[in-house]
């Protein structure tokens, strides 16, 4: 009789451990929620690749859709960089900015892949890694979505479409600033 | 209000900057590096970590650490940019104790039901008792033996 509860007793420790064990395989370690949503996105002043100044409080009041890329980053960045100059030409007039922030890259390479896609946006790079440390960006491309307040609102992981930027910018634009 | 909060935290880093970079020691910096995950690598602390991104995050926490902040600040700047995912190990609170808690608690269980079974075990033989000996048995062991005593 004394084995009886013994027998039920190692099943019954099993069945939590197995829980926890489906419970941790089935999440993504590389899927992390970003704590910077709905909070003040972080100031910075670059200078671009073409010179001029660039701050974003200088920006406050219009949607800023902030790309992190590097010119060394396949194929993501590749596939997206077509879309990102498409958003920019639909959108400059409607009150839209998209900045692109270069990190962890040459400046020559850099230079070639603008080239290459002949980006007209603002693009700089960030030679210290700052920018990409105050938006918690663990790689590349991580794009953000910045509202007239200065908020940042959303984060997309990995390359982005045109329908998807036109969704999350259409959605701010909505909004009263 | 957050502009204002902006300014004064400029002012103060200015104040501090003024006041002289505070010399850094690099066993600081390797410290609280140590603590956090490289971002580009799986299981590395940014102290561990060959990557560019890694060094480059060094480089923040010396020039975080020469403005004048704590190690604990350094670190809480970049909890406040990552989340506490990058940690290496979970803050001793909430939901975290658990990892804390339940290895320790398992094997203290453990301990207690290896104590139960071992009492157990040594209370069901008590000592020179030749305990559930069928009797036919013992008469005809008692009976050989008398029998190689006597031929």
């Amino acid at each position: 009789m004394r084995a009886s509860w013994l027998r039920w007793a190692i099943p019954a420790a099993v069945v939590p451990v197995l829980m926890l064990l489906a419970y941790g395989f089935k999440t993504n370690p590389r899927e992390i929620p970003s704590p910077l949503l709905d909070r003040p996105a972080a100031a910075f002043t670059v200078t671009t690749f073409a010179g001029s100044p660039l701050s974003l409080e200088g920006l406050r009041g219009k949607v800023v859709m902030l790309n992190f890329w590097a010119s060394w980053c396949r194929p993501a960045c590749y596939e997206e960089a077509p879309a990102l100059e498409r958003t920019w030409r639909e959108y400059k007039d409607k009150g839209v900015v998209v900045v692109g922030i270069d990190i962890q890259d040459r400046d020559e390479a850099a230079r070639a892949f603008l080239a290459e896609f002949g980006h007209s946006f603002p693009n700089a790079p960030d030679p210290a890694g700052r920018i990409a440390v105050d938006y918690g960006v663990y790689g590349v491309p991580e794009t953000f979505f910045i509202d007239r307040n200065g908020r940042v609102r959303f984060k997309q992981v990995g390359a982005l479409t045109d329908e998807l930027a036109r969704q999350r910018l259409d959605t701010l634009l909505k909004e009263p600033s | 209000m957050i502009r204002g909060l902006a300014g004064v935290l400029a002012t103060l880093l200015l104040l501090a900057g003024a006041a002289g970079a505070v010399p850094v020691d690099e066993t600081t910096v390797h410290d609280v590096a140590a603590q956090l995950r490289c971002v580009v690598c799986q299981s590395l602390s940014v102290a561990d970590s060959p990557s560019e991104t890694a060094s480059q995050m060094r480089g923040i926490i010396r020039e975080r650490l020469a403005a004048g902040e704590s190690p604990a600040e350094v670190r809480a700047y970049f909890v406040e940019k990552y989340g506490e995912w990058i940690l290496l190990a979970p803050p001793k609170s909430g939901f975290n104790l658990l990892v804390w808690v339940v290895p320790f608690a398992g094997l203290g269980l453990g301990l207690v039901l290896v104590a139960v079974v071992l009492r157990r075990w040594s209370r069901k033989i008590p000592p020179g008792a030749p305990a559930g000996v069928d009797p036919a048995l013992r008469e005809r062991i008692r009976r050989e033996m008398s029998e190689t005593e006597n031929p």
